[in-house]
């Protein structure tokens, strides 16, 4: 297989029917102790109504992929390059009011630690009254049934008396029902999923999961789903992004990066998952750990240090994808 | 119903501080008896006679439970250097201070948290570096300091200011309806008599003022900054809120409350520091009034005084946490 | 040295030289206490000596900070009162810091009925302005030093005694001192060598931000009249009885003691602030 076959271009016709197309995004952010490159030329598309899967360790980039996409990184953050195309438009040149609109009406996000995503005075009827407000010129009237027919669509049980309750009468598997609520009460478009359920029981987990899930198709919302947790990506995504220190290094459908995964990386994560191995021998943990995204000689490959697969040519020049298949493309010159 | 115990929860409080009180005026040094005789070459039987007219012959619980008795029926004693009722001259005295300590506490109010807020809001900047400065330098000047060099600056050196002794000219009285120089100036019509009342209010109002500006200011940029870095601000702005309703609704609010304890804090401080700018600024409020009967260890009006005061302290109290429980659903009245 | 200490000391550096305010903070405070020192020896002029006829002399060549209504020279006035007005700062909380974390230990420890009387008459004591309270205690003790010094400890005993209340009762479940308890050690060995370092941190950083309340305090009182009498050299005392010749334009007699009392506090409050930074950032605000 030739693995130095140049990425094709989507041609424009093809780029409109994504919904969302992160183009060579770089991000850096300024510390007391230097400048984090935390994402070099990051790329991957979402299209309507597919649910694209995140993984990658603790410090991989997903959460900044995602925070620059809704315009919400740190004031200590900059986007040092790329483009963000949302339905074929750039969203990083729109003005702030463009994006002000934007955000909530047509793409929404929902974070970790639901509990303390949401306003602690606030009833949470008022919270998303306050997004519908917000966007939509009803009347308060409408707006009031429309946060009832929210908690209905997100199977909170008895809406009307829960939407007086406040943040801390509810649990965190509610908690995070009315974030979805609050995300999804404009009809947005495009739906990001931060580790939606990190801090959740398991049984709570598959719950919210299968309500993400059953969402998304039914309102043909292009999903991104960020998280630590192959095994669910596995369960609930169409597509997987695998990142590692701020790079992309495998984008693939979920059953062909389960069953043929090419880059060394995602080998490894996928050998050090529990419920994915077969038994306790074929268990391994990831030798080293991330490099220092400070440092002034981090190497093209930013696994590079920490791969058995390492040759001469892994060191001579900026990786980017490449295609393996319509649909599987790595940024690797050794891949397995 | 939580109300009625949190009240009966400030009983004890309540009595303790009588007892306080009752006890520390006890241990004064000096003899009640002698100075009230006023005449030292009197002779031991006379003094003797004064004593016991006032009740300092019988034992301390006696005298204690005398003294709750009459603290029962509004009885707070008699002054013996004037020989008027405490309970009067208390009452005839309070609005002096209360409308000086008011009007500096709602100046500081009104500068300080819109200061603490913008400083919050752009940090770094040269509201937020002004708001740190007089946070520091607030919580260094002395009180008395801050007024002799207003009076100095203002009526010495640049003849605004009026001369600091007292609250108004005599002749410009206006009808005693609440004691508010302000407010019965205005409702006797009197704009002349209200300008002049306000004009002498400034100087130690601002003296006041200042002495508050700096713990409400430091409180409100910390709570401010605090509440605009947690995830429920990151939630606002990600659905694309309005400024004025992430700023405002969703941070202001959720800040306010520990401003609202400082505020608390804060007032009782001034209520310390009342005696200061009193003295000072030669203001006939209560403070005035406590600390010559304590120079001459008249102990009726003291005791007075340290009750009032305790007893406005428990009450800014509970007024605290009342508002704590009407801005926090999450708070139970009396936590 | 053992290693917490190297440790300590390591980020006090950092702290330190990370901030050139710190280094001023360090520098003034270092001044304070040399004055307070060598104040008496290195002062031109007697601080009691009057000298009528040269009363109320503006600043010149021979009075730095001009004369007083007695004549007395107010910069040796100034400087000689530093000792005075740092023995009682740090008297009154250091008085006041040893008591209330012995006191707060103990019923923190102990809990039960000691522990209610104990929080209650704190709750009595605290429901009182301070500054009244202090007011009331030098009325009631006399007017003397030593009895401000008495005052401004007993108002600031509260901060003390719950903090130490608080600290002790967070720890006193912890497993370590479970072990000690099984291990045979009595209650006062358990309070002494266990529980009592650990908290000196918050408590230092609560003494450090004090001092400059307690230099405030003390200045008030002796401005009221209460504490120090006259003839004595104490900053508060000279800016009363300076007071009244302020609104006649000489300013002098109380803007020098004014200032050292300003410079004295902020520096005191500049210290307070580095000692918390270097004990435990966490209580920035």
């Amino acid at each position: 297989m030739n693995v130095m076959q140049s990425t094709a271009r989507a041609p424009s016709a093809e780029a409109a029917s994504k919904l969302l197309s992160i183009e060579d995004l770089s991000v850096s952010f300024r510390t007391r102790t230097g400048i984090v490159k935390a994402l070099d030329r990051v790329s991957f598309d979402v299209r309507p109504g597919e649910i694209v899967g995140v993984v990658g360790e603790s410090g991989s980039g997903k959460s900044v992929t995602a925070f620059s996409v809704m315009g919400i990184l740190d004031p200590a953050a900059s986007i040092t390059g790329g483009r963000i195309a949302f339905e074929g438009r750039n969203v990083l040149e729109m003005s702030r009011r463009e994006r002000d609109a934007w955000r909530g009406r047509d793409a929404s996000i929902i974070f970790q630690n639901p509990r303390l995503a949401l306003n602690p005075l606030r009833r949470i009827g008022q919270q998303i009254a306050d997004v519908l407000a917000r966007h939509s010129p009803d009347r308060p009237a409408v707006i009031r049934q429309r946060v009832l027919d929210m908690l209905e669509q997100v199977r909170v049980p008895d809406p009307k008396a829960r939407q007086n309750a406040y943040p801390t009468e509810l649990s965190g598997g509610q908690c995070q029902r009315v974030g979805i609520a609050i995300a999804l009460a404009c009809r947005p478009r495009l739906l990001i999923a931060d580790e939606p359920t990190t801090g959740l029981d398991v049984t709570t987990q598959a719950v919210i999961m299968e309500l993400i899930r059953d969402l998304a198709r039914s309102r043909n919302l292009g999903t991104v789903f960020i998280t630590h947790d192959l095994a669910l990506a596995a369960q609930y995504c169409d597509r997987a992004v695998v990142m590692h220190a701020g790079h992309v290094v495998e984008t693939a459908t979920v059953s062909e990066l389960f069953a043929s995964s090419r880059h060394p990386y995602t080998a490894k994560l996928l050998r050090s998952v529990p419920s994915l191995a077969d038994s306790l021998d074929e268990l391994d943990a990831i030798e080293g750990s991330l490099p220092d995204l400070r440092r002034d000689d981090l190497p093209f490959c930013r696994f590079a240090e920490r791969c058995e697969r390492r040759i001469g040519i892994c060191d001579s020049a900026p990786l980017s994808l490449t295609s393996l298949s319509p649909t599987h493309s790595i940024a690797c010159r050794n891949p397995q | 119903m939580r109300i009625v115990w949190r009240l009966a929860g400030a009983v004890p409080t309540l009595f303790g501080v009588i007892l306080a009180t009752f006890l520390l005026t006890r241990v004064l040094p000096g003899d009640p008896a002698v100075y009230f005789a006023g005449n030292p070459s009197m002779d031991a039987h006379a003094i003797a006679q004064v004593r016991k007219s006032l009740g300092l012959d019988k034992p301390l619980p006696q005298q204690f439970v005398i003294y709750l008795d009459s603290l029962a029926h509004g009885d707070l004693g008699q002054s013996i250097s004037t020989g008027m009722p405490v309970r009067e001259e208390l009452m005839n005295r309070l609005p002096a201070s209360a409308e000086l300590t008011i009007c500096a506490f709602l100046i500081a109010i009104l500068v300080a948290i819109p200061l603490g807020v913008v400083a919050a809001l752009k940090p770094g900047s040269l509201v937020d570096q002004l708001c740190r400065l007089i946070s520091t330098l607030g919580v260094s000047l002395p009180t008395f300091v801050t007024g002799l060099m207003l009076i100095y600056v203002f009526y010495y050196l640049l003849g605004v200011a009026p001369e600091p002794i007292g609250r108004i000219d005599p002749f410009l009285v206006p009808h005693q309806i609440t004691g508010f120089l302000l407010i019965d100036t205005l409702l006797d019509g009197n704009y002349e008599a209200f300008a002049a009342s306000a004009r002498q209010l400034v100087l130690p109002a601002m003296t006041m003022a200042l002495f508050a500006l700096a713990p409400i200011a430091r409180m409100t940029r910390a709570s401010m900054l605090n509440v605009l870095s947690s995830d429920f601000i990151r939630t606002a702005r990600a659905n694309g809120l309005s400024w004025r309703t992430v700023v405002i609704t969703y941070g202001f609010r959720n800040a306010v409350l520990p401003v609202v304890t400082t505020l608390g804090m804060t007032f009782s401080y001034m209520l310390g520091a009342n005696v200061l700018v009193e003295q000072v600024f030669a203001w006939p409020g209560i403070g005035a009034y406590a600390l010559n009967s304590l120079i001459s260890l008249d102990y009726a009006p003291l005791q007075g005084f340290m009750l009032l005061m305790a007893a406005i302290f428990l009450l800014v109290n509970l007024v605290t946490d009342l508002v704590y429980v009407i801005i926090d659903p999450r708070v139970e009245f009396g936590k | 040295m053992s290693v917490a200490v190297r440790e300590r000391l390591r980020v006090a550096h950092y702290v330190v030289s990370g901030n050139p305010v710190n280094v001023i903070a360090f520098g003034l405070f270092a001044f304070l206490v040399l004055c307070a020192i060598a104040g008496p020896a290195i002062a031109p002029y007697s601080p009691l000596a009057t000298d009528t006829p040269i009363a109320l002399q503006p600043p010149s060549a021979a009075h730095w900070f001009g004369t007083d209504q007695l004549g007395r020279d107010i910069f040796s006035r100034v400087l000689v009162a530093t000792r005075l007005d740092l023995l009682i700062a740090f008297g009154a909380v250091a008085l006041s810091c040893v008591l209330g974390s012995v006191i707060g230990a103990v019923i923190g420890y102990f809990g039960g009925w000691l522990d209610a009387t104990v929080s209650r008459v704190v709750d009595v004591l605290m429901a009182f302005p301070l500054f009244v309270l202090a007011m009331a205690v030098v009325a009631a003790l006399g007017n003397t030093v030593a009895n401000v010094v008495y005052a401004t400890a007993v108002i600031n005993l509260p901060f003390y005694i719950r903090l130490a209340r608080a600290e002790i009762n967070v720890r006193r479940s912890l497993g370590y001192v479970e072990a000690a308890r099984v291990g045979g050690s009595g209650h006062f060995r358990i309070l002494l060598v266990f529980l009592m370092p650990n908290i000196f941190s918050p408590l230092i950083v609560q003494a450090s931000v004090n001092l400059g309340w307690a230099v405030l305090n003390a200045a008030g009182l002796s401005f009221l009249g209460l504490g120090v009498r006259a003839p004595t050299a104490e900053w508060g005392i000279m800016v009363a009885e300076g007071a009244q010749f302020m609104a006649s334009g000489q300013w002098w007699t109380v803007v020098f003691p004014a200032c050292a009392l300003m410079i004295t506090v902020f520096s005191f409050n500049l210290l307070g602030d580095v000692v918390r930074d270097i004990l435990d950032p966490r209580l920035r605000t």
